[in-house]
């Protein structure tokens, strides 16, 4: 049986002005059991939405939630077993950190004592033993989240919802926390849907990300999939960075696709699913593609263009290429210590190559 | 740069050459004159008005039952009257309490535009005096009025129901009045009320009674403790509403002392009354002031 079904949920919001915004459009996602699940999109996509949805802050316009074959449409939030880490966390600001943490298991009618060693256990699994009795105002932004943690984990919800519990942090503390929420999930062995609108942040934690945008689903897969397959233009684009060629399929070549660009470019990529005159895109990522040495022998996919731009990042040199018809493809260079040197220029000729094979196909206009 | 003239002792310079105006003018028009109160209540009554410049603590026995002397005698009427004032302004609080909380919750969740326009009909009384608006109620209340006319028309009633010069008109008279200073302060505590916080209690599996009574009401009780305070105050020493609506037959200790001044001339005992409700009002606010910092002080140990 499938753990947490979301089956076809709608749900619209009436704007002032009298117009539809569609907060989530026919959303549906099986949700496995001790699944890290993150909902990736854009701000205002909809993840929080479908985040109130499953708790029940929001009554849904169409679909339903299923969870273990039960409906969940007609139950209260307060009967709901997911809890939730809000956004802004939402600790109240009138009692300590333990008895925020020990909120739940007081209405639920634990008696003090055992609430107090559940409280201790749990502040202690988000270490912070010895701030028990601090107000929410006297934390800082990473321990006021690990306190929102622990106050819904001492519940031991099936399920878990995050609302972008790490957007406060600063970059170091998030890396850490990201860590951190990861190994928690492991222990605790509760399924967690989480939500954020980082990219990496989705790559680094989930062990699937479903991909939202305008309140649609647009892929749902695991990082890889998402990363190297992306299903349409949108996820191309906003998981990573893409390089997009539109064309037609003109030929099939041992499971390899020829696509001829409007200028009559031919490019060479993989893909099912597709015959021979369809419109497509082709998606080429900035690490997969290389600028040829000067005695490498030709290649029939090649790109040929001259540099506009090199901007030394880190560990990559990124480099922009003008491919003609105006059209810039992005790619990184391994950046060898040797410095950027001459070869990257602006206004350098240069070949492109890229093998086939991570050359992903997209419908066109998906 | 000039040793020890940091930004804080700056900071402090600048507070206090800021709060010395109303620092001034609170000690010339309050001090001096709570200053000859306090005096006049200890001094003898002139035989027509005024004061002796005796040594007279019997003002107080009159009231309170000690001390006395031959002359004063006590008179218990006084401490009936005065527990009714108590009563009477407490009920006050309670009631406009009751219409401004909810009202509080259903304003704050108005469109901008509504929620303006409500907090204007809300400040409409003052523009009318206030003598016309509680005599307005005179005219509604009283055995011939509006209230009155309009239960016998539709049949509820044969006989006029006796609802003036009652504790129930001064309750309405007063309740009347007071609501606009209960809804404002419960209303500012209620519009920065955090939504998500009740959400979050309902996610922790708290039902609509225990969110409202964990969460929402401590939440909200600075409102309604301030509310509360700026209602009984003025409430409890009101002279205005009990004269027109209470009639002879309730008095509140306020009439009292407006008659003290102004008919018996007795000076020293509308002092004596004066400052016997002062001084419970400050009972009041210190046991709550001591309450509040006793919490906080829990709160950050
Ligand atoms: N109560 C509401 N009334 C009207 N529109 C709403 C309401 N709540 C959300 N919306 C709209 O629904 C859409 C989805 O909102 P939602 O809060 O789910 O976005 P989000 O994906 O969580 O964004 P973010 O990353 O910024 O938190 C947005 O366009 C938003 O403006
Ligand atoms: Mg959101």
């Amino acid at each position: 049986m499938v753990f947490l079904q979301i089956a076809s949920v709608h749900k619209a919001y009436a704007t002032p002005e009298g117009a539809l915004v569609r907060a989530l459009d026919d959303v549906t996602i099986n949700v496995k059991n001790n699944e890290f699940l993150t909902l990736l999109g854009p701000s205002g996509c909809g993840k929080t939405t479908l985040l109130k949805c499953l708790a029940g802050f929001e009554d849904m316009d169409g679909g339903d939630i299923i969870l273990e074959g039960k409906s969940l449409r007609s139950v209260p939030a307060h009967h709901r077993p997911l809890n939730t880490v809000f956004q802004n966390y939402a600790l109240f600001p009138h009692m300590t950190v333990a008895q925020n943490i020990g909120y739940g298991l007081d209405v639920a009618g634990v008696k003090k004592p055992e609430r107090d060693r559940r409280v201790g256990e749990a502040l202690e699994m988000v270490g912070l033993e010895g701030f028990g009795g601090r107000r929410p105002a006297q934390l800082s932004g990473g321990q006021q989240q690990r306190v929102a943690l622990a106050r819904s984990l001492i519940l031991k919800p099936r399920i878990l919802l995050l609302d972008e519990p790490l957007s406060a942090l600063d970059r170091k503390m998030r890396e850490s926390m990201q860590i951190e929420l990861k190994n928690l999930q492991h222990t605790v062995g509760i399924t967690f849907i989480f939500v954020t609108h980082d990219q990496e942040e989705a790559l680094a934690m989930s062990d699937r990300i479903a991909v939202f945008n305008h309140g649609r689903l647009q892929q749902i897969g695991n990082s890889t999939e998402i990363y190297d397959t992306p299903a349409n233009d949108f996820v191309a684009n906003f998981v990573g960075t893409s390089n997009l060629f539109a064309g037609k399929v003109i030929a099939r070549n041992n499971g390899l696709l020829i696509v001829e660009t409007a200028n009559g470019r031919k490019l060479v990529g993989t893909g099912d699913r597709f015959a021979i005159g369809d419109s497509v895109k082709l998606v080429l990522r900035p690490e997969h593609l290389r600028i040829t040495g000067p005695d490498e022998p030709a290649s029939d996919h090649a790109i040929s263009g001259t540099i506009t731009d090199a901007v030394f990042v880190g560990s990559v040199v990124r480099v922009h290429v003008d491919v003609g018809f105006g059209r810039t493809a992005i790619l990184h260079q391994k950046y060898d210590r040797r410095g950027l040197g001459s070869a990257l220029n602006p206004g350098t000729a240069v070949t492109i190559v890229y093998s086939p094979e991570a050359a992903h196909i997209i419908p066109e206009g998906a | 740069m000039i040793a020890g003239d940091t930004i804080s002792t700056r900071k402090k310079r600048a507070l206090f050459l800021l709060l010395m105006p109303i620092t001034l003018v609170l000690g010339i028009f309050f001090l001096i004159p709570l200053g000859i109160m306090i005096t006049y209540s200890f001094l003898e009554p002139g035989l027509y008005g005024g004061v002796e410049w005796n040594w007279y603590p019997y003002n107080y026995g009159r009231i309170l039952g000690w001390p006395l002397n031959d002359y004063e005698e006590f008179e218990p009427i006084y401490l009936a009257i005065f527990l009714n004032s108590l009563k009477i302004a407490g009920l006050t609080v309670l009631f406009s309490l009751l219409i401004c909380y909810p009202a509080a919750f259903w304003v704050s969740r108005m469109s901008p535009r509504r929620k303006n326009f409500v907090l204007f009909l809300i400040t409409l009384p003052f523009f009318a005096n206030l003598l016309i608006r509680i005599y307005a109620w005179l005219l509604l209340l009283r055995p011939t009025g509006f209230i009155n006319s309009l239960l016998q028309g539709v049949g509820l009633i044969d006989q006029p129901l006796d609802m003036l010069f009652s504790n129930f008109a001064v309750i309405v008279g007063m309740v009347y009045i007071f609501t606009p200073f209960m809804f404002l302060p419960i209303y500012a505590n209620v519009e920065k009320l955090d939504y998500s916080l009740v959400r979050a209690s309902q996610d922790l599996g708290a039902g609509p009674v225990q969110t409202f009574l964990r969460v929402i009401l401590p939440l909200t009780a600075p409102g309604i403790i301030g509310g509360s305070i700026i209602v009984f105050i003025p409430a409890l020493g009101n002279f205005i509403v009990p004269a027109f609506l209470g009639g002879s037959k309730v008095q509140m200790t306020g009439n009292l002392i407006e008659r003290s001044f102004l008919q018996s001339r007795d000076w020293p005992f509308g002092a004596a009354l004066a400052l016997l409700i002062m001084g419970s009002v400050v009972l009041l606010l210190v046991i709550q002031f001591a309450r509040a910092s006793r919490r906080e002080s829990r709160g950050a140990a």
